[in-house]
């Protein structure tokens, strides 16, 4: 199974805690802060599909893919 | 030099200023992704707005823009375009600025085929202003000058522009991010007047109001009720209230205004002769 | 080819037309309304001749907004229209005001309110040209009373449009638009053109309303690399916008002060008649025509009088206006409406010089023997 190291950052003055990339993660990579601010808690679960990054209106995520083996 | 969204962006004005869960974000990710993919040099790109939410797009480019006046961004652009044709000139309008107050532009311009990409986003209300209905209300819904309920029927903004002769017409939401690229890619490649409307929530106001279970229920009844038009076309009417058909719906090739001027009024050689701005 | 050679008789409209095709415009947006269609008709016809481009949009609002939209790519670009068009383009020439655009805007007064009567004269826009837009704002307004004046005056209201980045109304009315007199066009390339200052320098550093000394800021077209921002909402010199407390005191004395640093280069009047006359009669456009005509047959009475002819309506010429009440024992304002100017003559009234109004609202112009009973009864 192929493996990537993916980095996912958040930018907390961008994000507006809206909720999206938490709701509609394909694979629940997201949970929520207590603000709303988006935690990721199931890295490993990411595949690397990007929608979160395309989802959010703020431009808070950047989703980088390191390395792929 | 290679272009990436950013390029296309003043970051520095970031957040920007919409509501939490706007729509409008999203389609401006889309729309500076589209133009990277297509490798537009910021400066060939005129971003033109009118009033509303969608409106203040222009402070957020950077490439050339222009904000006019409410409902007219489309005569500003025909201007613009025709001043320059080598522009590529995107027009960005809320569904006030575009079918309310705009109707007439929006219906003129699509008839005489002038070379423009609009992105309509259309959030159902007039959101800048704290919810008031606009022509693409549906009847009966809840909005601050329609308390009881929204005496007129919505506008379908993509039949319009059809009917009116737009070359090409496409709708889709803010819930199917690579669709709005995608369009919109379409649009601004496609000669004549292209439309890409986007459905897309508003959570202050016409979501609050309209979609109970809070701030994500807007865009998760644009996810739930979007569906192809062929599927759209084969519902009851009852279902058709409760559904949107989304999709390309018009895709052709009838010649845009400038080729059709020149066609008939060529240039000769006075052309070169005296006055202008070189 | 059909650009009219040697001396010819042309109508005032058609004589406009060429002032400004002269003049380098190579856009018109315009939708036909009397008594200013000619002027469109002409441009329909040669614009294209000159590589421009006439287009009909679907109504007077979309033809303002279009005409500032080519000159934001860089044409030279202008519009015709009558009092109900006039109307619905107030709107948008304050964004033409408000974003610095240089473009020309013809107005063929018609007998209004409302529809009034769409083929006879009145001079009744003098008021909406200074203030039918809402808001602070200044404005370049010129009363042509022939039909060289048509063509000249067209000339001179692109390049004033061009030099202080401001649209400018050319204030006409039926009688001249439609008035045939002879005219030789001159030569191409023998009347002076003024083109926007363009910015030098690194486009990066660029502010697109950022004023150069002279409270001009330099013009970039879009498409230059010198990013254009141009917004209807208050700006700062980034042409993005801004609320923030004294950006738009800051922004409209600015505006101001393009004009009226500039009266002198920008006021223009006509004298006529004895220096030495008692009494003065100040007009503008046809009336003007009509009150030279007077002048001279009240002088086979003996009685002497002297005009002045308002060339620039606004800026209002407040100077010149003062030295002749000064100097006159009366003033007499003949208008073609209800007394517009003549309110403005009563502003800078620092004398107290009698001033008599002469009004006349019906479509007529007026008579010679009407402004001669008037003179009559003043100089008593």
């Amino acid at each position: 199974m192929r493996k990537k190291t993916i980095a996912i950052s958040i930018n907390e003055k961008n994000c507006k805690r809206c909720g999206y990339c938490i709701e509609f993660c394909p694979a629940k990579v997201y949970g929520a802060a207590k603000d709303g601010l988006p935690l990721v808690n199931e890295l490993d679960k990411c595949t690397s599909c990007g929608f979160c990054e395309l989802r959010c209106p703020d431009f808070a995520i950047t989703l980088e893919v390191i390395a792929s083996e | 030099m290679t272009y990436k969204y950013t390029d296309y962006l003043k970051t520095e004005a970031q957040p920007y200023m919409w509501c939490p869960g706007c729509g409008d974000g999203i389609v401006v990710r889309a729309l500076a992704e589209a133009l990277a993919e297509l490798q537009l040099p910021p400066h060939q790109v005129v971003i033109a707005t009118g009033i509303g939410c969608w409106g203040k797009a222009d402070d957020y480019f950077a490439t050339h823009a222009f904000h006019g006046t409410h409902g007219r961004a489309l005569a500003f652009a025909t201007g613009i375009k025709i001043g320059n044709p080598e522009l590529h000139v995107i027009v960005l309008m809320g569904d006030g600025d575009a079918v309310t107050i705009g109707g007439n532009h929006f219906i003129h311009s699509a008839r005489r085929n002038i070379d423009l990409t609009a992105v309509v986003v259309n959030n159902y209300n007039y959101g800048m202003t704290g919810g008031q209905y606009s022509a693409t209300s549906p009847l009966t819904a809840r909005t601050t000058t329609s308390p009881r309920g929204v005496p007129e029927p919505g506008f379908d903004v993509c039949a319009l522009a059809e009917t009116s002769g737009a070359n090409f017409v496409a709708r889709t939401t803010a819930y199917h991010v690579l669709q709005i690229k995608k369009y919109i890619m379409q649009a601004i490649q496609k000669k004549g007047f292209s439309l890409v409307e986007v459905m897309s929530p508003c959570p202050t106001h016409f979501g609050r109001r309209n979609f109970a279970g809070g701030p994500l229920a807007m865009m998760k009844y644009l996810k739930e009720r979007a569906v192809p038009k062929s599927r759209f076309d084969k519902m009851t009417d009852q279902e058709k209230i409760d559904h949107i058909a989304t999709g390309i719906f018009v895709d052709k090739e009838r010649p845009d205004f400038l080729k059709v001027y020149r066609e008939l009024n060529p240039i000769n050689q006075l052309a070169d002769q005296g006055g202008g701005n070189k | 080819m059909s650009r009219p050679k040697g001396m010819q008789l042309l109508q005032g409209n058609e004589a406009c037309a060429w002032g400004a095709i002269d003049a380098g415009a190579r856009f018109f947006a315009g939708y036909p309304i009397t008594p200013s269609s000619e002027i469109a008709e002409v441009c329909a016809r040669e614009l294209p001749e000159y590589g421009g481009v006439y287009i009909q949009m679907e109504d007077e609002i979309a033809s303002m907004a279009a005409i500032i939209g080519a000159s934001l790519s860089g044409q030279k670009t202008f519009t015709a229209t009558s009092g109900p068009g006039f109307s619905l383009m107030q709107e948008n020439l304050g964004v033409g005001i408000y974003q610095e655009v240089p473009c020309v805007i013809v107005n063929v007064q018609r007998v209004g309110p409302s529809t009034g009567l769409a083929t006879r004269p009145a001079q009744a826009d003098v008021m909406q040209s200074r203030w039918g837009t809402h808001g602070d704002h200044s404005i370049i307004v010129l009363s042509p009373a022939s039909v060289k004046e048509m063509y000249y005056l067209t000339v001179r209201a692109f390049n004033l449009a061009e030099k202080y980045r401001t649209p400018v109304i050319l204030l006409s009315d039926e009688v001249i638009g439609h008035l045939r007199e002879n005219i030789a066009l001159p030569e191409p390339g023998t009347i002076e053109i003024i083109n926007r200052k363009r910015p030098q320098g690194d486009p990066k550093k660029y502010l697109p309303y950022k004023p150069d000394e002279d409270g001009i800021p330099p013009m970039a077209s879009y498409g230059d690399e010198y990013i254009v921002h141009a917004s209807s909402s208050c700006h700062d010199e980034t042409g993005c916008s801004n609320s923030k407390p004294d950006t738009n005191n800051k922004l409209l004395n600015r505006l101001r002060a393009k004009i009226y640093n500039n009266i002198e280069d920008i006021v223009q009047v006509e004298y006529f008649g004895p220096a030495d006359a008692d009494i003065t009669i100040i007009a503008f456009g046809a009336t003007s025509r009509v009150c030279k005509q007077a002048i001279v047959e009240a002088e086979k009475e003996g009685i002497k009088i002297n005009l002045l002819r308002l060339i620039t309506i606004w800026p209002f010429a407040d100077e010149q206006v003062q030295k002749v009440l000064e100097k006159a024992k009366a003033v007499i304002v003949p208008e073609m409406n209800q007394g517009q100017v003549l309110g403005e003559v009563q502003r800078v009234n620092r004398t107290n010089t009698p001033v008599y109004q002469v009004s006349r609202t019906d479509g007529e112009l007026f008579t010679t023997a009407e402004i001669l009973a008037k003179i009559r009864e003043v100089a008593i």
